[in-house]
Formats: C-alpha cells, sequence, structure tokens
C-alpha cells in the first residue's frame, strides 16, 4: 500500500520535472533566451520539489501517526468491561486483535468481541489508507499546478533549487550531531533506569560483581550485585598489559623507521606494520583465544607457574599487537614533524644519533606521542572482541596478569546477547557500563586532542 | 698544568666515545628489535593461519556403490517430487555402507558404522535423485561425505595412535576407516560446501556462502546511507559553512565520533533501532543502518581531504565564468575530489566489513542456516561467523574458521588494493 504511494509520488515528481522543463523551454523559445534567468532544468527541479517532497513529508507523518491512530479508535470501539482492564492487558488483547487480522496464531480462542474488534481494525485501516492516498496525491497536485504556474522568465528558479541543495547539505551534516546526542540519550536514558533499580554508588564502588537476577518474585537464588569496581580494575589490568607491549614497541619502530631505516626497509616495513592495523579485532581475538593463549599457558608450566588459560596476560598481549600500529604511525608523524634544524643543531654539538633522539627530538615530540598514547589507551579500553573471545566472564578483582579477568566491554556483550527482557537490571546494567566507557573514552580523546594543541611546539 | 688538563680531558672524552657509541649501537638494535617484533608477529600470524586454513579446502569423502532402490525412492512410482525429496536417502547410504561390512549385525554396532557418514550424504543423494530421477533404480558409484571426527582423522588431525578413549572414533570405527582406506574408498576432495552453504551444526555441512550474502546485505545498507551523507557533510562544512560555533562543533562531534568505541555504536542500534524503531532482530538492514554511523565519519574526514586538495583556482575559474557557488562546487569541485572521496569510503567499508562488536548486541550472533535473501531476512556477517565458529567445541571448526578468516582477509585485500589502484589511478599533481 504504502509502496504503491510511493510509486506514484516518485511517478508524478519525474513528470513534474520534465513539465516544468518543457514549460521553460516552450517559454524561452517564446520569449526568446535571453530574458530567462535560470536554465530550464531549474524550473524543472523546482516543480518536481514541489511536487515530491511535501507529499513523501505527508507520507511519512502518516506511517508515524497511523499505528497510533488505529490503537486509540480500535480500543475505544471495544467494549467497555474490556476498555477498563490494566494497562499491560489491554497491550495484549490488542496484539491478539493485530495477529487475528494478519491471520497468525493467536494464544486464546477469539471472543466475538474480537473478532469485531479485528474487524473494526481492518475497516479502520482501509479508511486510513484511502485518506492517506487521496491526501498525498492531491497534495501533490495542487503543489504541482502551482509551482508549474510559477514558470516564468523572470522567475529565479535556479537559487530556490539551490537553496533547498543547500538545506539538504545542511542537514546531512547534522547527521554527525544527531549520532552523538542519540549515543548520549540512548546510553543515558536506559542507564537513569537501571540507577533507579541500584543505586550509583553501589554501582561505582561496589566489590562484587554477579549479574544474576531472579527472574520470579520468589526465586531464591541471586539477587544480583552490580558493584562495577572488579571490570573496571580488570580493564585496566588488560588495557595496562596491552600498553606495556604497544607503547615500548610501537615507539621503537616509529623512531627507528623515521630516523634509522634506508628509504626501501621504509617503503616495505612501514605499510606491513599498518597491515596489522587493518586485521579485524575478532581474527585477534581468534589467534589469542587459539594460539596465544595455550602457548603461555605452556611456557607458564614449565616455569612452574600456574596460567590461567583465559588469562589477562595473552589478551592483553594481543590487543597490545593491535595497538602497535596506532602508536607507531601516530609517532612516527609527530616524529617526522621535528624539523631538522633541531637534528642539525644537536649533531653539531656533537651528539650522537640516540643522544639526539633522546635529548632533543623526543622531548620535541613529547605533546604528540602523549596524545597518541591516550588515543591508544580509549582504544584499548573500548576493544570489545579480543577480550570476548580471550578474557574471562567472571569478574575478579585481582592484579595478577596470569588470571582470568573480565573487562566492562565482555560484561556489555554477556549481559545483551540471547535472550532477555527489556527491563531487567541485568540488561540494564550493560547501559549503564556503556555511558562508562563512553564517557571514559570521550574524555580520554578529549585530553588526548587538548594535550596536542596545547604543547605543540610551535617552529618558525 | 694546562696541558696536562687537557690530555685528561681528552683521555675521559675518548672513554666517553667508547661507551656513547656503544649506547648509540643499543639503541639501534633496539629499535629494530622493536620493529621486528611487529613484523615478526604479522609473520607468525599469517604462518599459522594458513597453516590452519588450507585444509578446509578439502573434505574427506567415501566412496560407496549406492543403489538407489526404487521401492526405498519411489515406492509408488509416482515420480512426485515431492515424495522423491522426502524419502530415506540416509537408508540407501547406510545399506551401501552395511554391505561392505555384512559382518557387522548387532544395532550398536551399526550405529556406530553409520556413524562415519555424514548426516548431510542423504541430501547429496537426494539431490542427485533430483537431478537426474532417471537414475532410480540403478547403482551408482558416490563419493559421500564423510562424518567430521573422521574427516579431522584423516587430515591427521586428531591422531590415531592413541587410546581409545582419547579419540573421538572409537577402535571398531577405526578398524573399518582403515578397511575402506586400503580398498581406496577414502580421498579427500574439494570442498564445495565451505563456499555454498550457510552455517550448520555439522562441521562437514557448514559454509561461508550465509555470512557472505549476509555481510553484502549489510555493506550494500551501510553504501547507500552513508556515502551521499558523508559527501554531503564534507561538502558543506569545506565550502559553504561559515566559521562559526556550530560548525566548529559539528567538526569536534565529528572527530569524537571516530573514536567511539564500536560496542556503544551497538547500544545504540540496539536502544534505537530495534527497542525504538521496532525493526527486526538480526537483519542486515540494523546492522547496516549502524555501520553507516561508524564509517560516516572515516568517509567525511577523507572527503574533505579531498575537497582541500582541489586547488582555489579551479573554484575561482568558475566563478569567474560566471557560475553560481553551487554550479561550482558540483560542476567542477566535486568531480575533481570524488576519487579520494571514493578512496576513503572504500577504506571506511573496508573497516565496516570487519566489524563485529556492534552486530552481537543487535542480535546478529544467532544460529542462521539459510542463506537471507533481503536486508531484513536474518543473517549474520563473515566477522561474525568467525566469532561463532572459533566457539564451536569440534575441532573441525578450528580449519573452517581459519578459512574464513583468511576469506575475510581476501575481501579486505581486494576492497584496500581497489583503494590504493584509485588513488594512484587519479591521483592529480595541479
Amino acid at each position: 500500500m504504502t509502496s504503491s504511494i510511493l510509486v506514484v509520488v516518485v511517478g508524478l515528481t519525474l513528470f513534474g520535472y520534465f513539465a516544468g522543463r518543457r514549460r521553460a523551454v516552450g517559454a524561452a523559445l517564446a520569449a526568446g533566451s535571453r530574458n530567462f534567468h535560470s536554465l530550464p532544468g531549474y524550473h524543472g527541479g523546482y516543480v518536481a520539489l514541489w511536487c515530491g517532497l511535501p507529499a513523501l513529508t505527508l507520507l511519512a507523518l502518516w506511517q508515524i501517526v497511523e499505528p497510533a491512530w488505529l490503537r486509540s479508535r480500535v480500543l475505544d470501539s471495544l467494549p467497555a468491561a474490556m476498555r477498563s482492564l490494566p494497562e499491560a492487558e489491554l497491550g495484549l488483547a490488542y496484539n491478539d486483535i493485530r495477529n487475528l487480522v494478519e491471520g497468525n496464531a493467536v494464544a486464546r480462542d477469539p471472543s466475538p468481541e474480537m473478532r469485531a474488534a479485528a474487524e473494526r481494525y481492518v475497516e479502520l485501516e482501509a479508511q486510513s489508507h484511502k485518506l492517506a492516498a487521496g491526501a498525498v496525491v492531491v497534495l501533490g497536485l495542487v503543489l504541482f499546478s502551482w509551482s508549474y504556474s510559477r514558470v516564468r522568465p523572470q522567475f529565479r528558479a535556479r537559487n530556490r533549487v539551490e537553496g533547498a541543495i543547500e538545506l539538504l547539505l545542511i542537514g546531512a551534516s547534522c547527521v554527525a550531531i544527531l549520532t552523538t546526542i542519540g549515543i548520549f540519550l540512548s546510553v543515558f536514558v536506559e542507564s537513569l533506569r537501571f540507577f533507579r533499580q541500584v543505586p550509583l554508588t553501589d554501582f561505582l564502588f561496589g566489590l562484587t560483581w554477579s549479574p544474576q537476577t531472579a527472574i520470579r518474585a520468589d526465586q531464591v537464588a541471586a539477587s544480583g550485585a552490580f558493584g562495577a569496581v572488579p571490570l573496571f580494575a580488570g580493564t585496566l589490568l588488560i588495557s595496562g598489559v596491552a600498553m606495556l607491549v604497544a607503547v615500548p614497541v610501537g615507539l621503537m619502530s616509529a623512531i627507528y623507521l623515521s630516523e634509522y631505516a634506508s628509504r626501501r626497509l621504509r617503503a616495505y616495513a612501514k605499510p606491513m606494520l599498518e597491515i596489522l592495523a587493518g586485521i579485524p579485532t575478532v581474527v585477534y581475538g581468534y589467534f589469542a583465544a587459539l594460539t596465544v593463549a595455550p602457548l603461555l599457558r605452556g611456557l607458564g608450566e614449565s616455569l612452574g607457574l600456574d596460567v590461567a588459560s583465559e588469562s589477562a596476560l595473552g589478551a592483553g598481549l594481543v590487543m597490545g599487537i593491535m595497538i602497535i600500529p596506532f602508536v607507531s604511525s601516530l609517532s612516527d608523524d609527530v616524529i617526522t614533524a621535528v624539523p631538522q634544524a633541531l637534528r642539525d643543531g644537536s649533531y653539531a654539538l656533537g651528539a650522537t644519533r640516540s643522544e639526539t633522539i633522546r635529548n632533543v627530538v623526543f622531548p620535541a615530540a613529547l605533546p604528540g606521542i602523549v596524545g597518541a598514547v591516550l588515543l591508544a589507551v580509549s582504544r584499548a579500553i573500548g576493544e570489545t572482541m579480543i577480550v570476548v573471545m580471550a578474557a574471562g566472564l567472571a569478574a575478579n578483582l585481582t592484579a595478577n596478569p596470569l588470571e582470568a579477568v573480565t573487562t566492562v566491554t565482555v560484561q556489555i556483550v554477556m549481559l545483551l546477547t540471547g535472550d532477555q527482557e527489556f527491563d531487567s537490571a541485568k540488561t540494564l546494567a550493560a547501559f549503564a557500563l556503556g555511558l562508562v566507557l563512553f564517557l571514559v573514552t570521550l574524555a580520554l580523546n578529549v585530553v588526548a586532542l587538548h594535550v596536542v594543541r596545547r604543547y605543540r611546539e610551535q617552529y618558525e | 698544568m694546562s696541558s696536562g688538563s687537557a690530555s685528561s680531558l681528552k683521555e675521559a672524552v675518548a672513554r666517553g666515545i667508547a661507551r656513547r657509541y656503544r649506547n648509540e649501537r643499543i639503541f639501534r638494535a633496539l629499535g629494530l628489535t622493536a620493529l621486528m617484533i611487529g613484523l615478526g608477529f604479522l609473520g607468525f600470524f599469517f604462518y599459522t593461519l594458513i597453516g590452519n586454513a588450507y585444509t578446509a579446502l578439502q573434505q574427506t569423502r567415501i566412496r560407496l556403490d549406492i543403489t538407489l532402490a526404487a521401492a526405498v525412492i519411489d515406492p509408488d512410482g509416482t515420480r512426485d517430487p515431492a515424495a522423491l525429496r522426502d524419502a530415506d536417502y540416509q537408508r540407501l547410504a547406510r545399506d551401501a555402507l552395511n554391505a561392505l561390512f555384512p559382518e557387522v549385525e548387532s544395532r550398536a554396532e551399526r550405529r556406530s558404522l553409520y556413524a562415519l557418514l555424514s548426516p548431510g550424504a542423504g541430501l547429496e543423494l537426494q539431490e542427485l535423485v533430483a537431478s537426474n530421477p532417471a537414475v532410480i533404480g540403478e547403482t551408482r558409484t558416490v563419493w559421500l561425505l564423510a562424518d567430521d571426527d573422521v574427516d579431522v582423522l584423516v587430515k591427521g588431525h586428531a591422531p590415531r595412535d592413541v587410546p581409545e578413549a582419547d579419540r573421538r572414533i572409537d577402535d571398531a570405527q577405526l578398524g573399518w576407516l582403515t578397511a575402506l582406506e586400503e580398498q581406496g574408498r577414502v580421498e579427500r576432495r574439494f570442498n564445495r560446501y565451505f563456499f555454498t552453504r550457510g552455517d550448520s551444526r555439522d562441521p562437514e555441512l557448514a559454509g561461508i556462502w550465509g555470512a557472505t550474502v549476509g555481510s553484502f546485505f549489510m555493506l550494500l545498507v551501510t553504501l547507500a546511507l552513508s556515502f551521499p551523507v558523508g559527501v554531503a557533510t564534507a561538502v558543506y562544512l569545506e565550502e559553504f559553512a561559515p566559521r562559526n560555533r556550530w560548525t566548529d562543533l559539528i567538526e569536534v562531534n565529528i572527530n569524537n565520533l571516530a573514536a567511539v568505541p564500536s560496542i556503544v555504536f551497538g547500544l545504540l542500534g540496539l536502544a534505537l533501532f530495534i527497542n525504538a524503531f521496532g525493526l527486526p532482530r538480526s537483519a542486515p538492514l540494523v546492522g547496516g543502518l549502524v555501520l553507516s554511523l561508524m564509517t560516516l565519519p572515516v568517509i567525511i574526514i577523507a572527503s574533505r581531504a579531498a575537497l582541500t586538495a582541489v586547488p582555489p583556482s579551479i573554484r575561482e575559474a568558475a566563478l569567474g565564468l560566471g557560475a553560481s557557488k553551487m554550479q561550482m562546487v558540483l560542476h567542477h569541485v566535486l568531480p575533481l575530489a570524488m576519487p579520494g572521496m571514493l578512496t576513503g569510503t572504500i577504506i571506511g567499508m573496508a573497516r565496516a566489513l570487519g566489524e563485529s562488536a556492534p552486530l552481537l548486541m543487535i542480535g546478529m550472533v544467532a544460529f542462521i542456516v539459510d542463506v537471507p535473501d533481503s536486508p531484513l531476512a536474518p543473517a549474520t556477517a563473515l566477522p561474525v561467523q568467525v566469532f561463532l565458529w572459533a566457539d564451536s567445541p569440534e575441532r573441525a571448526f578450528v580449519e573452517r574458521t581459519s578459512a574464513a578468516i583468511v576469506v575475510l582477509l581476501l575481501f579486505l585485500l581486494v576492497m584496500n588494493a581497489a583503494a590504493i589502484l584509485l588513488r594512484k589511478r587519479f591521483e592529480r599533481r595541479y
């Protein structure tokens, strides 16, 4: 139904374009093209815009409003006894009516009232469709004839069409803002619902995490504990291991590539290192779980250490390797940006290359490097697949990297995959964790950008 | 006195020089080591990956002489396709296997003999009959799919010479298998199911086609949404926007969005698209929507860079000839910037193809056998398929997971190579 209206609107728009264009061409032939302000195509575009956009907007509005309107009208037609049902049961009854309409299996045997309501629904829906189709087509035709009549030599169609395009561009650039607002609101609203059930202080400072809540009120088991400190600690532990790998290796490779390596080595080694950044994280996760973890376990056994098969060390190591190219390419940019004059001055004073790097280049590049490291930390904290596949599931408050710990992202995935009801504290907790994750990474990014801007050395 | 201090200074410097040169060498070696750690990991990674993956190209099959008895397939003789479809083909395969080992009589023994064959063997016979009903009543030599435990053993992934308790196959089964091998009835053949089927609980029947199609639909949605919006945003910010607080806010926003963890986008998708808008779970449409929001910053940043690279002289020439600002942008600047924008888009698409964390949030981790036929059908994606298989306990899934990763990496390679080619081909120096 909607799609056929859509086809009509699109057809009308196309017709509007060609009709407007033709009229402009005809008028130009009659009056002489020199007197025309805009090219015929712009007149066509102007008519097409008026034919299409308002009609499409109306159609979209109708799509949004129709279900609510249908619902209220159908429920109004129900007998009083049914209308006074509590909200939840009324919703169920309404679902049954809709299932009845669509011919799906209905849980209960439909009563005569329900059948009547279903018939009413069908009737109303048909009515509303007719109404919408009529309104859309009439609107399109009225606006077509109005805009068509405006096609005259003096009419500035180009300016109008260009204005519409610019509005479109502005609209597109607002999508980014809307996304941020959407992320914040969706995560924030669900988190508020969570904090209504679990106090904020319990969440931020509690030391036990066991998100198993009772599904029925009379259940004995698990009351659920939502102390997120073990998750934060686990995230920090794994990210810490990752940074211990990524920062020295990434930084030293960047220094080697930019200061020592021959042109040829650089031409080959740099893209190869960047391949590491292009490998999907799920692949790293698989590698960590299947290759690195058993390797570490075997190594630990031969040294007499007890390494958990989902140790923080394994996940952290692989995550560190994933982040190497991130640190190295960002630091590489900063190091190459240090002016050659500083190096030359240092060499002239008799310093060796490594002394120059350590005492001159590195301090000059430090703000950029700190910024790169902060961005890398935010990446490590938000990384999901590696830890989901290679880190533990149970919360464990420890600083020993050989044990299994869990992270914020792992718990978000655990809480939200599989069947769940959306209102339990268990699923809402995932959004609270998501909010923490969002705010922390946002803060890290802002600080990183600030450090880079504020402390950047200005040369020349 | 002065000559004495000078010589001692010289000595001190000379002593220092040796130390400083040693430090220099150590520092340099450290740098090289760091580089080698990164590259060495890359080599190790590809070595183990390909070493695990290549065996998935082949699958063990058993040669059997199947009597396609009309009494079993089509007892009524109607050749009705529905009847042909529902016949017990697995029984035909089992009878043929039993005929090779007539000494197997007890029920339990037979059952373990039949376990050498995959449940897919019947499906293969069904396909054979469906494609050519004339074979009913004949005896055909067919290579039928073996069970995954047999496959693992034949490929040498599981040892044969260990006690029975450590094997997935018991002694009797191993004996039958050895006998079959001695008769030349066991062979490894090209594993076509891996490339043509959807997911399955039986490793020998599981393939990546379903996930590939799911990924394709998702990328289609992502491309259709993020490319126009990304290019429009970049054009507005670069060419039209006044420099004020509002556009500053948009810019900061875009940079921050690029650094938001992907899983947070998944939360957005769950709360907004699924719970608020009521879009179906597990659908590539929702996955594509989420991924397009993630890809948008990448495309915007690349497109802006491409627009800045177009020299002002072109803009001025267009304006000088009387073009309006919009005509200048649409007719001259945009076509020149398009290769750069497309390069950025392809790179963004490649990143979207490898992304899996947000897809877990919106229910694309479901076990889905059917190959999706539209962006609204339940589906999974290639990286998620890797995730699902990596979790499966069967040994035979290890090689499949690795092979799926290789396929995924090949796709990424092709996309990145296309981006590089595009850049090389259309790169202009003004």
